[in-house]
């Protein structure tokens, strides 16, 4: 292609672009470069939000607060697999290079500790007084496909039920979020066989498709809400041509291609009911060391406790809400003695809500396929093996039942 | 006195199913007594000669703990059966049986009821599957008991 | 944005209640056996909003010890006084025991599902009680002797630990007294001072008069005791889908979003405590489920 051409796609671009910015709407495309994404955060800062953005973080991505693209990852990259996550840098100017990170937006919208109340006693009497926090609204930069679904899979536990958590609703409210379509992923992903990546197709602000050659870095922007729009419309961003947005297309069907790890759904609920005496259970038992990485990591899980303490004096107490695990032997305990007592029993209970009674409750799984859990577990115990194994005594049985009826 | 004490035993659940020859022979080896609060059945190491349909009051099975006194094991109250040592050999009490309050049973006589259900191996085992049934639940109540469930569990 | 954020303020002060405990004084503590006792409580200002029904709970909190729930053991049409039966086996319940009249404590409730009482009339009613499971049980036999008409017969079967851990006696012996409702107690063991039943209190279910066909049973206790009469019920040809039972696990939260409660597809605390036995029959026999 000649540079007329190219100047001609310029001018043509710019016309559209033009055309545009007096009339955006919900679902346009547009091309920017780096700086042009930095015009994003500052736009966003100005309308008073904390940007929250993956950086590295002891040997780690993590998400953490950022103030321009200069605090991203540039060059950095991730291996992960069963028991293992390393970091790499590389000569790269990639932003958005990795995957899921150590930690997820759960974090933020249902923080690991919180003061509920206080309380301050006078000798038999006390008040209590609700601890309303002043918080920033936050915008999330670089969520990925598995964790907008585990937002949206919160979202239904914690404010679609009877009863509702107020600081969640809060944090969610005044969310922003800048998702990404994921260019790569690692073995431990699994978001094809959720449905859940890994790109994001609807329930964002804005979304981005980093696209990377040796001479070029742009990125695909798409508007998804009118929050969205509201923060673009005043950015004179072009459009993206064809050619763009086919290379974002690629970008994800590379990535959708590079995902082997499955989970088969098929009947996995009826399964995992049916398993609760499999003698698996009893062999992850002796291999889990029930240290609750796999619950801390999850973008869905939800399960707390409350913690009261009060100060040196006994004049005033608190009440906290803290991320707790139903790997540990207190969460189930009764005067007495605890529910679930053997190691075994807690992780099928946990992969038994994840991925069959979760259903029942809220009408959606409670997996999303982020890998997190498999990553994470310092044993590398396999969510999706265990899986198979299940179905596989299911099938074998069957088999033999039918060879009995030959 | 049979013709007051058959229409009962006919009637009573332990003996249900039971054809009518053979709850006229238990008729036969049975009697009507009546104790007072407090009075003895029978004592530990006793021979066991009877056992009792409850018509009235409550019976209770206890043992002796030296030095403090009896502990109840089992109360039993109207419609229930009690007593099968007679059926074992060497057909000795290993309980006292005490009259909580004024109870009026039927007594049977198991040795003039051994012999019958020798001499009708048919009786013997209705007789046995009724104690065998009997013996089940008394099992049952006492593995319940052995869990001491509203105990403190500490 | 900012308005978007005061908006959401005033949402949080809404929602929030219910993991706000409301304060409570103590009228009266009344000891009732050697490790039960009863608090009576009135509220300090605002009473909880909502009317409470027997077999719901509240999160009651002991300044600075923590928090634990307790079901409701009063005449729930006394409301908004609230009457809660606990038992002294923990930090909280023994910090709860120590509250004096006009002492603070924090309420946070009434949770749960409630006992069928108005569902149920015009059967035959069986209350089956083990051991401090008599509590629960209290306000559902004050709603159905406040409705005595309403029912066929009422009976009521308790069974406890020892003559000394009957809870409730003088009320056993008054509901005894009355014409309209059988009531028989047993106890596991006891010496020979004590002239009522020693036995389980399945047991009693097999002598009791009721119509099998038409009867609703509630029954609350310890989960093997529940476990054993609803089958001595079953074999009397209740039906198991009018056996009521009222499941018990660690409640943190009380509202359904804490976990420790999670029983497969349950949140007792939400979903339950109550529930028929048809529901809970197979999962309850699950190993650590």
């Amino acid at each position: 292609m000649g540079t007329t051409n190219k100047a001609l796609e310029k001018k043509i671009n710019k016309k559209i672009s033009k055309s545009v910015t007096s009339d955006f709407q919900i679902g346009d495309n547009f091309c920017i470069d780096i700086k042009e994404l930095d015009s994003i955060f500052t736009a966003l800062k100005e309308k008073s939000f904390d940007l929250i953005g993956p950086t590295v973080k002891e040997q780690t991505i993590a998400f953490d607060q950022i103030e321009s693209v200069k605090d991203l990852p540039e060059g950095y990259t991730d291996e992960q697999s069963p028991g293992i996550y390393r970091v790499k840098k590389t000569d790269s100017k990639t932003l958005f290079n990795f995957t899921t990170g150590s930690n997820s937006l759960k974090k933020y919208l249902y923080p690991p500790h919180h003061t509920l109340w206080t309380a301050s006693r006078n000798k038999g009497n006390f008040t209590v007084k609700e601890n309303i926090p002043n918080l920033k609204p936050l915008a999330i930069i670089g969520l990925r496909a598995c964790d907008l679904k585990a937002m949206f899979v919160q979202d239904r536990v914690l404010t679609q039920g009877e009863y509702k958590d107020s600081y969640y609703q809060l944090r969610r409210n005044s969310l922003f979020i800048v998702a990404v379509n994921c260019s790569r992923s690692v073995s431990t992903c699994f978001c094809t066989s959720m449905g859940s990546g890994p790109s994001v197709t609807n329930d964002f602000d804005l979304a981005l498709t980093e696209l990377i050659t040796n001479t070029t870095h742009k990125f695909r922007l798409e508007v998804g809400s009118d929050k969205g729009l509201d923060v673009v419309k005043n950015l004179k961003f072009k459009a993206a041509t064809n050619k763009e947005l086919n290379d974002a297309k690629e970008v994800i069907k590379k990535t959708t291609n590079s995902i082997t790890r499955q989970l088969d759904l098929h009947h996995l609920d009826v399964i995992l009911k049916g398993s609760h005496d499999h003698k698996i259970w009893d062999e992850i038992g002796k291999e889990c060391l029930n240290c609750g990485n796999c619950t801390m990591a999850c973008p869905t899980c939800f399960c707390h406790t409350l913690e009261d303490t009060t100060d040196l004096t006994g004049s005033t107490a608190q009440r906290t809400r803290r991320w707790d695990s139903c790997f540990t032997i207190e969460f189930s305990y009764l005067h007495g003695g605890s529910v679930r007592t053997s190691s075994g029993a807690r992780y099928r209970h946990w992969m038994t809500h994840k991925l069959a009674t979760w259903i029942e409750q809220f009408d959606m799984s409670g997996c999303v396929g982020c890998g997190r859990c498999i990553t994470w577990c310092p044993v590398g115990i396999d969510i999706t093996e265990v899986a198979q194994t299940l179905r596989q005594t299911v099938l074998d049985e069957a088999h033999a039942v039918a060879w009995e009826e030959i | 006195m049979q013709q007051t004490l058959e229409p009962y035993l006919a009637e009573h659940p332990f003996l249900k199913g039971m054809n009518s020859h053979h709850v006229e022979l238990i008729t036969g080896c049975a009697e009507n007594r009546r104790y007072n609060p407090g009075e003895f059945l029978y004592r530990e190491g006793d021979e066991a000669t009877h056992f009792y349909f409850i018509r009235h009051g409550r019976l209770a099975q206890e043992i002796l703990r030296p030095q403090k006194g009896g502990i109840v094991i089992q109360t039993s109250g109207p419609g229930d059966v009690l007593g099968w040592a007679w059926l074992f050999p060497p057909h000795f009490r290993n309980l006292d049986c005490r009259a909580v309050e004024l109870t009026r049973v039927l007594a049977l006589d198991g040795v003039c009821l051994r012999e019958k259900c020798e001499q009708d191996h048919e009786l013997g085992y209705e007789i046995m599957k009724r104690f065998a049934h009997l013996m089940e639940q008394e099992l049952e109540s006492m593995r319940l008991r052995l869990l001491d469930i509203y105990g403190n569990n500490d | 944005m900012e308005t978007t954020i005061e908006h959401n303020c005033e949402q949080v002060v809404n929602n929030n209640h219910t993991m706000t405990p409301t304060i409570y004084r103590v009228e009266k503590n009344r000891r009732d056996t050697h490790d039960t006792f009863t608090l009576h409580l009135s509220p300090e200002d605002q009473p909880l909003e909502t009317v409470y029904e027997p077999g719901q709970f509240n999160m009651l909190y002991a300044f600075g010890v923590g928090e634990v729930p307790i079901s409701i053991s009063g005449d729930t049409t006394e409301w908004p006084k609230l009457v809660h039966t606990i038992r002294a086996v923990g930090s909280v319940t023994n910090a709860l025991q120590s509250l004096a009249t006009g002492d603070s404590i924090g309420v946070r409730g009434p949770y749960g599902k409630p006992w069928p009482v108005e569902a149920t009339k015009g059967k035959d009613i069986i209350l089956v009680a083990g051991g401090i499971g008599l509590a629960p049980l209290r306000p559902a036999i004050y709603q159905i002797l406040h409705n005595r008409e309403s029912y066929g017969k009422v009976i009521l079967l308790y069974g406890s630990r020892r003559p000394l851990d009957i809870l409730f006696r003088k009320e056993l012996e008054k509901w005894r007294s009355r014409l309209d409702m059988f009531v028989d107690v047993t106890v596991d063991s006891s010496d020979r001072n004590w002239n009522g039943n020693v036995g389980v209190v399945p047991r009693l279910i097999d002598t009791a008069n009721f119509d099998p066909i038409d009867t609703a049973a509630f029954v609350c206790g310890p989960e093997v005791m529940m476990r054993f009469t609803a089958m001595a019920l079953n074999k009397r040809g209740v039906s198991s889908d009018n056996i009521y039972v009222s499941l018990e696990r660690n409640m943190k939260c009380g509202v359904g979003l804490c976990g420790h409660c999670q029983m497969s597809n349950q949140f007792i605390c939400k979903d339950g405590p109550v529930y028929t036995y048809s529901q809970v029959r197979e999962t309850v026999l699950i190993r650590e489920i």
